[in-house]
């Protein structure tokens, strides 16, 4: 050996690779992935791998011809758009819209901003508002689950507990009347019930969440500040009137809220710095849902929520800065 | 009670491979090249020229300031030259080079190992002995030691600190000085705590080295003052004000010194060799180094002259393997890769760390995206990230106004960093660009 090599400290390097964090995400939605397959089947099979095949494609193509720079496709990041992507649609929907869908999370939502960490919006997010008010009858058909594990397209289709009880509220039932419709908290736990592919189990995504927390690939404060907000809030409206109003377990149970506030509302490159701002981003995401699915048109509102928050990540970031070490003299 | 600091940190490898191989003393080496600048501020004036006759222990250079520390001759020889040398920094400084002939020690100095318990020296005296010594920080900040020891006046010191918390990865000097030198240790700390006038210290040792911490614990009973503070293995631990946050729970403000907060901390190493100063008149001619790296042979510790070329303390350690890359003056956290291994051992170098080629590169450099790990384990809470963005696009005021000087470079950043960016370089860019334009306003 002749020539030493030389470069500045640190000289030890940590195990974190953007590739690890990536399929780390991947690995925890996989419970929740499973329980989709048996609730809804081969649906949720095609679905998933149109999402995946169409999102990595798209990233490929962009990058290699457009963007003209070196594809970054095997680190991760398109793969885990692609299944949020999927998680986030019925499985009964056309191949086309996915494919369609895949093109505006990864083109609109995240090249157009110059790729992987600078994008504003959670690109899954993007894709799924997108397809969502392009595609509104397509987009609210979700298929009955268990008895529709053998069709795609054709599946027989049946209303989420949250639009059940828009609707209900709306034709002036009560809640504890609309409450006989709907499956049992346990059967809403597990994840038996109409809805978005990969929304339904909050047992799986909270284990997902869990596995994601102790291998440090997101910390505790969003999915922790969005649901306590949800709980708060719901809770409040719940007090003042049972009748008008959803018991707050309903609300984290149903919809997209536990998928939102585990996978989506983490994304590293849409979410604050600080813990903070985390918690300022969660209570605000949290806020936003319940306003939407109390006071809005829509039965759901947790992607609008999320999305609207991560517009003002940028602004949380400048104004809210982690505690100095000896900034103020804490010293008594 | 187990304390550590609160806010960041990490926990890399430990490696302290070396840690159960006792101190061996090196072989004098034959030719010693002292620079006289080994510290903080400025360089010392060297006192001799070529052909000059010197005794082991025998004042070569002389503290030429404020801040400014006396250098020794580390072996009897002849002078060879005075002449301007590249040390480990890779500059071209100042060294006296002496050939070695024997080992003669000055007249006075006791170099025998008798313990000397009995402390008679007056807080004056024991300053003036560390000055004379050329007593510097061991930790690897080299700062002056005499200067820490005078309290400033309407300042007043409430605790001493001594800094056993060994946190950079594999480094094992102190721990196995604590070990093998523990009672000499203790009379060190006494007299320190006499020259600040406390009467209180305590040794913060990271519990990873048990038998270090229960060594010292059976060594206290003497010593009622002294207390011994296990700590939580986790990087910067040992860093100044992480220490003191860690065992008093005080904050040194932003910008100012521990004694804000009535603290004071000292190396474990720079304790003992404040007892020999004072207790056996010798001053600073060695120090121990851990020469250590996975390939090779028989990591170590060693007791080495001041200026023995490094490539002699790895040959002694079994020679540099085949595919070595990097060698580190220090440890993997905040150690300074080597451009040559002639360069001399000095009174900073607490350890050689050899790293095999393969892992002696970066990772690539991805785009940031913003996982938020660099804000939460910087242990200054700082945010590295957007430091690092100021400094790309010199926005110096940005660095300036987000705290960049606050930065202590312990380089947790650019370790956790997903994406592999260097932080930590970027905010070194930046806080040197912020010290000159701070330099420039007070002109």
């Amino acid at each position: 050996m002749d020539k030493l090599i030389v470069s500045p400290s640190p000289h030890y390097y940590g195990d974190y690779t953007v590739k690890k964090l990536m399929y780390g995400v991947v690995y925890a939605l996989l419970p929740a992935f499973l329980v989709s397959v048996y609730f809804f089947g081969i649906g949720a099979l095609i679905v998933t791998a149109i999402s995946i095949v169409s999102c990595l494609a798209f990233e490929y193509l962009i990058q290699k011809y457009l963007m003209k720079t070196e594809p970054s496709v095997t680190n991760g990041s398109a793969l885990v758009t692609g299944l949020l992507l999927a998680f986030n649609l019925p499985t009964n929907l056309p191949w086309w819209i996915i494919v369609i869908g895949a093109l505006v999370a990864i083109g609109v939502g995240k090249m157009t901003f110059g790729g992987l960490g600078n994008n504003p919006f959670n690109p899954a997010l993007v894709g799924r508002v997108f397809l969502f008010i392009s595609f509104p009858v397509q987009m609210t058909s979700w298929p009955t689950p268990v008895a529709s594990r053998l069709q795609y397209t054709d599946a027989v289709t049946g209303p989420t507990p949250l639009g059940i009880m828009k609707e209900g509220l709306s034709a002036q039932e009560t809640v504890p009347q609309l409450m006989e419709q709907l499956p049992g908290y346990m059967d809403l736990f597990l994840g038996y019930m109409h809805g978005s592919m990969g929304e339904i189990s909050a047992l799986a995504l909270i284990a997902g969440g869990i596995y994601m927390v102790f291998r440090k690939i997101i910390t505790w404060h969003i999915p922790a500040s969005i649901i306590l907000s949800v709980l708060v809030f719901t809770g409040i409206l719940w007090l003042i009137n049972p009748y008008d109003n959803a018991d707050p377990l309903f609300h984290l149970l149903t919809g997209g809220l536990m998928l939102g506030a585990i996978y989506m509302a983490t994304d590293y490159v849409t979410s604050p710095m600080t813990p903070k701002g985390m918690w300022i981003f969660g209570i605000g995401i949290g806020v936003i849902t319940v306003a939407i699915r109390v006071f809005g048109a829509y039965p759901e509102g947790v992607s609008f929520a999320i999305l609207i928050m991560n517009a003002f990540v940028p602004l949380i970031n400048k104004y809210v800065k982690p505690d100095g070490f000896g900034e103020e003299v804490k010293n008594g | 009670m187990i304390k550590t600091f609160p806010r960041g940190g990490i926990h890399p490898p430990e490696d302290k491979i070396s840690a159960g191989s006792p101190i061996r003393e090196l072989p004098l080496p034959k030719t010693v090249n002292i620079p006289a600048g080994q510290h903080l501020g400025a360089q010392a004036d060297p006192l001799v020229k070529k052909g000059d006759k010197v005794k082991t222990g025998q004042l070569i250079a002389k503290s030429s300031g404020f801040v400014s520390a006396n250098i020794h001759s580390s072996v009897t020889g002849t002078v060879a030259k005075v002449d301007l040398i590249m040390d480990s920094s890779g500059y071209r400084r100042m060294t006296i080079s002496i050939n070695s002939e024997k080992d003669e020690w000055l007249e006075g100095i006791d170099t025998s190992n008798t313990l000397r318990k009995n402390i008679t020296a007056k807080k004056e005296e024991i300053i003036e002995k560390t000055r004379e010594a050329g007593i510097v920080g061991l930790g690897g900040a080299t700062f002056p030691t005499h200067i820490k020891l005078s309290v400033p006046k309407g300042k007043k010191a409430e605790v001493l600190i001594i800094n056993g918390a060994e946190c950079e990865p594999c480094l094992t000097s102190d721990h196995r000085l604590m070990l093998e030198r523990g009672e000499e240790l203790m009379v060190g700390i006494r007299l320190i705590m006499t020259a600040l006038g406390v009467n209180k210290a305590v040794i913060g040792i990271e519990n990873n080295k048990p038998d270090a911490i229960s060594h010292l614990q059976s060594l206290i009973g003497d010593y009622p003052e002294i207390e011994v503070q296990p700590l939580t293995v986790k990087y910067p631990q040992g860093a100044e004000k992480q220490l003191i946050k860690a065992i008093t729970g005080r904050e040194v403000p932003s910008g100012k010194l521990p004694i804000e907060v009535g603290a004071v901390v000292h190396n474990a190493g720079t304790a003992f060799a404040v007892y020999e100063a004072v207790q056996k008149k010798k001053p600073l001619i060695e120090r121990y180094v851990t020469v250590t790296g996975k390939n090779l042979s028989t990591p170590s510790n060693f007791l080495v002259r001041i200026g023995t070329p490094v490539a002699e303390l790895i040959e002694a350690a079994g020679g540099l393997p085949e595919g070595t890359g990097k060698v580190v003056n220090g440890g993997p956290m905040m150690g300074k890769a080597l451009n040559s291994l002639d360069v001399p051992v000095t009174k900073g170098t607490s350890g050689i760390l050899v790293i095999p080629e393969e892992k002696s590169f970066r990772k690539p450099a991805l785009n940031c995206i913003r996982c938020a790990k660099c804000v939460s384990i910087c242990p200054m809470g700082l945010e590295p990230y957007l430091l690092r963005a100021a400094s790309e696009h010199k926005k110096w005021d940005m660095v300036e106004a987000e705290r960049g000087m606050d930065c202590m470079e312990c380089g947790s950043c650019s370790y956790i960093c997903p994406s592999g960016i260097p932080l930590l370089d970027f905010i070194r860019l930046g806080k040197s660009t912020v010290s000159k334009i701070i330099r420039s306003r007070k002109q």
